[in-house]
């Protein structure tokens, strides 16, 4: 079933929670909703569920127009984060719930019974059939809140932040897990998370939200590797910002030039967006950015090191050999040899951003000439 | 602990299997308070009525008189507590769920039959229900039926007095659920009458029971009002508690405390028999 959804908006006490938004999500697909709180995400989910009622806009199911049908009449299998299993009936009438409320085509109770007990095989909580919610772990109750949805056979699957209130280890094994069952049931799905990693490895398509508008869909190795807003830059992976400026169809910081592809951007101030692996260390004594050590930090076979940059003091970040010995207040050359140059006026993700450190020594930028300049 | 600590005193902490210290304490004191609070008056009630003497105590229990007094504080207490409970719920669903001007002045209200002197309710209740009172006219005139000095007055007088332990017991576990389970009642297609009788009610039925229990035994000793509305006419309208407090005034003890032990006894059976069936109804609607 396509699911089409046009030109959507809601508005909550003065914030668009979905400001203008269109997605079309083809038959048979996996669509993660990705964004930070507050971004429309979860209104987007519920607005195609038919929980919310949009100010204006339609949502399609396959050319169906929805505008006037009822949740019930929908079709919609529903996950939330925090289950809302039936908390007072057994794991198999929670499952049964939906085939039992039919009023037409409503299966046999044998039917059922067997039913159940192929989407219990198919969750893996074979055996659990009397037990009741308060009786299952997070992940199994998870896996029979899913069971429940899947078993009114729905036309799209919907799934707000599946993975939420589990352990991290949990979590990993239920987005495999929940891979194989799309693959197995060729479900449209769509989910909400606000979890990049678990978006770009479980999705087929991801859809990056902010603000309630829509800054990219795209595939997970597009998202990565072209993000076409600072803010999908940021909000994905690791990055650190640098004023840059633009002249001449090249890219400088403090003067100094980058070898940098900037595109169609006008002359004047820009940002530089960098990842880790966007920046290497210069140990051949070629040309570089100067910099100091501030902080470093193991992340599995890596060194993360983060060094302050130029007159202002830039941080950027980027991943050293572990092998390599750094220290703090160490002075390193490094060499940007990717990323990418966004022109002002954009915004990128804001978090907490670190201050440079008014213990390190200022002494090293006046002697590197920087201070004089 | 210690590495230290000796042998004995390891032990002795070994053998505490319970996380919350205290118990012994606690327990004590809970027994002895109970005792001189409930227990100790209730049996010096037992002790009394046994010096009358088995065939005194039977002739006492089966006079007529006392008969239709237990008749009818039981069986008004019963019916007050149903109507309550119905309406009861209503009303907590309607203070629970919807936001309204005024919400907080009416969540207000329902306290006030705990705060009032009873005897206040009842007199109220009398003028109002009263075959000249403005309701009793109108019951009278139209309906044909008859409030004041009757007992059905004595069932008015319970449903007021009663109200607010149904609307307090299930008030709070409404709150408590979930809207996101009545939504995804709604996505697997339920209606609603689905949703609400097999989704909400179940979680709110041991509520609703200690609500029903509340109001009954509420019922069943409540004394102030139901005289003031009641004609208090023997075999008719006249509740069991006042039968003990005439029996009182003229100094016939004994045949007080009868009766008294007659209505401890069936309170406590009843009461008994609900909280079994609350215990039944939280294993079965999966609360524990």
């Amino acid at each position: 079933m396509q699911v089409r959804a046009e030109n959507l908006r809601k508005q909550y006490v003065g914030i668009a929670a979905l400001d203008d938004v269109s997605l079309t999500v083809q038959p048979g697909e996996l669509v993660a909703l990705l964004g930070p709180s507050g971004s429309g995400k979860t209104t987007l989910l519920r607005t195609i569920a038919g929980l919310e009622a949009p100010d204006s806009g339609t949502v399609y199911f396959n050319d169906r127009d929805l505008s006037d049908s009822r949740i019930q009449d929908r079709g919609v299998g529903f996950v939330f984060q925090h289950y809302a299993l039936f908390k007072h009936m057994r794991v198999m009438d929670n499952i049964a719930f939906g085939l039992r409320a039919r009023s037409k085509n409503k299966p046999k109770e044998s039917e059922i019974k067997r039913r159940v007990l192929e989407l219990l095989d198919l969750v893996q909580l074979s055996g659990l059939e009397r037990r009741f919610p308060a009786q299952l772990s997070g992940g199994q109750r998870q896996r029979v809140a899913l069971a429940r949805a899947l078993a009114i056979e729905p036309s799209v699957l919907l799934l707000d932040e599946p993975f939420g209130a589990l352990d991290a280890r949990v979590r990993k094994d239920l987005r495999r897990w929940l891979r194989e069952i799309h693959e197995r049931t060729g479900h449209t799905t769509l989910f909400v998370t606000h979890d990049q990693e678990e978006a770009l490895e479980l999705a087929d398509r991801v859809v990056v939200m902010n603000k309630g508008k829509i800054e990219q869909s795209a595939t997970p190795d597009e998202i990565y590797d072209t993000p076409a807003t600072p803010f999908v830059f940021s909000f994905i992976g690791e990055s650190s910002v640098i004023p840059v400026q633009i002249g001449n169809g090249r890219a400088t910081l403090d003067e100094r030039l980058l070898d940098l592809e900037i595109g169609a951007l006008p002359d004047g101030p820009a940002q530089l967006y960098l990842r880790p692996e966007d920046v290497t260390m210069v140990t051949d004594g070629g040309p570089g950015i100067p910099g100091l050590v501030v902080s470093t930090r193991r992340i599995g076979g890596m060194r993360r090191v983060t060094i302050e940059c130029g007159l202002a003091r830039h941080r950027i970040e980027f991943d050293a050999p572990a092998e390599v010995p750094i220290n703090n207040s160490q002075r390193l050359t490094i060499r940007v040899i990717g990323g990418r140059v966004y022109g002002s006026g954009s915004e990128g993700y804001e978090t907490e951003r670190l201050a440079a450190s008014a213990t390190s020594d200022f002494k090293w930028a006046k002697a590197e000439g920087w201070l004089d300049r | 602990m210690t590495a230290t600590a000796p042998d004995g005193a390891r032990s002795f902490r070994w053998r505490r299997r319970s996380v919350l210290p205290g118990f012994g304490l606690s327990m004590g004191y809970t027994i002895a308070y109970l005792s001189l609070i409930v227990l100790i008056p209730l049996a010096g009630l037992g002790i009394r009525s046994a010096s009358l003497g088995w065939d005194q105590f039977w002739k006492i229990a089966f006079d007529q008189r006392v008969v239709s007094a237990l008749q009818l504080s039981f069986g008004a207490a019963l019916i007050a507590a149903i109507i309550n409970t119905v309406f009861g719920v209503l009303v907590a669903w309607v203070l629970v769920r919807y936001r309204f001007p005024g919400r907080r002045w009416l969540d207000a209200a329902v306290d006030l039959p705990f705060a009032l002197p009873t005897a206040v309710a009842g007199i109220a209740l009398a003028t109002l229900y009263a075959p000249n009172g403005p309701f009793g006219m109108i019951l009278d005139d139209w309906f044909g039926i008859k409030v004041g000095f009757t007992s059905t007055g004595v069932v008015m007088a319970l449903i007021f007095v009663g109200l607010p332990f149904v609307v307090r017991t299930v008030q709070p576990v409404l709150e408590e659920i979930d809207r996101e389970t009545e939504e995804v009642a709604a996505t697997l297609g339920a209606r609603r009458w689905r949703t609400v009788t097999r989704v909400i009610f179940p979680a709110l039925f041991p509520a609703i029971l200690t609500g029903f229990a509340l109001s009954f035994a509420r019922g069943v000793g409540e004394y102030g009002s139901v005289i003031f509305i009641a004609s208090n006419l023997p075999y008719q309208s006249e509740i069991a508690p006042l039968l003990i407090i005439i029996k009182l005034e003229e100094h016939n003890y004994a045949g007080a405390t009868a009766i008294a032990t007659i209505m401890l006894v069936i309170s406590f059976a009843m009461l008994f028999v609900i909280n079994l069936l609350q215990a039944w109804s939280r294993k079965w609607f999966g609360h524990e």
